[in-house]
């Protein structure tokens, strides 16, 4: 079978799907700057959006790429308020890594 | 030409998913996510989803990625992020939970979790004379979720009232080394 024949189904795409949210997942795991963990949740957010529009294929139903709309907005409104605190957080504290952020605790 | 468009195009966002999260300087970070950002587009082109691949560029890519890049660029990025673990064997522990997240994943995904079920509007993906992708889209977006579509309105104002009442300069000065310039009264 070459590359030309070749048949990707939708489970290729929820495999990929897959990996970038375990990707994204192990940096906000393991990544101390605020910034970058942002980043890695917007990673998650994508590979999520990509598996509605794999499963939108798969169940032929336009319903899957709605719900991706609404994923975006959610994903938009939570960087302008989640962005704001990092500013908020580094106006008072002069650095902005997870670390500092441990006055938080009780 | 699908299946290598796939394969380009999959590669290019694992490589840039890794980059976000192995790469040094965030501005590095934030340029990988780009990368991601937009070969998860072609992926959604190959899907048949434009409308959704177009809104990825213009509203992930380009504002919320410009979001990202500004915010980088006022905090500065000239401080090393500290390797040592506060937790013990915090980043090991991460990557084998991250293992473990992907090997569950995998194994989910053996299982039958899509059911078939068609939803309550039943516009299909393609045929049944309802148009192009947009048409499609906009026929669900504004009937079957127009009382979400109008929340997420109320969300955006929420959303922005909020980052500008966080970022605002509150009364007194938080650190005196910022060289601020002089607050202005503001009613």
């Amino acid at each position: 079978m070459t590359l030309a024949t070749f048949a990707v189904t939708d489970t290729y795409y929820l495999v990929l799907a897959a990996m970038i949210f375990t990707i994204g997942a192990v940096g906000v795991l393991t990544r101390r700057n605020v910034l970058v963990m942002f980043m890695c949740v917007e990673l998650m957010l994508n590979a999520v959006n990509l598996s509605f529009v794999a499963f939108a294929h798969a169940l032929n139903d336009i319903t899957g790429q709605v719900i991706v709309f609404f994923v975006l907005v959610v994903a938009a409104a939570e960087v302008a308020v989640g962005l704001a605190i990092i500013v908020a957080i580094f106006r008072r504290r002069r650095h902005a890594t997870a670390d500092d952020l441990q006055a938080l605790k009780g | 030409m699908t299946a290598f468009l796939f394969f380009v195009a999959a590669g290019a966002a694992l490589a840039g998913a890794l980059g976000v999260v192995l790469a040094r300087n965030p501005v590095h970070s934030a340029l990988f996510l780009v990368m991601t950002l937009i070969s998860v587009a072609v992926l959604f082109l190959l899907r048949d989803a434009e409308l959704v691949a177009a809104v990825q560029v213009i509203v992930y890519a380009s504002a919320i990625v410009v979001l990202f890049l500004f915010v980088i660029m006022l905090l500065g990025v000239d401080r090393e992020e500290s390797m040592e673990d506060r937790i013990p064997y915090q980043r090991p522990a991460a990557i084998a939970l991250g293992v473990i997240l992907l090997a569950e994943l995998f194994f989910l995904a053996g299982h039958e979790w899509a059911t078939g079920q068609k939803t309550a509007s039943g516009v299909p993906l393609q045929g049944g004379g309802f148009g192009n992708n947009v048409e499609r889209v906009a026929r669900v977006l504004f009937t079957d979720f127009l009382w979400a579509f109008e929340i997420t309105a109320v969300l955006l104002v929420i959303a922005v009232v909020g980052a500008v009442v966080l970022a605002r300069r509150s009364g007194q000065r938080a650190d005196a080394s910022l060289d601020e310039e002089p607050e202005e009264v503001t009613a």
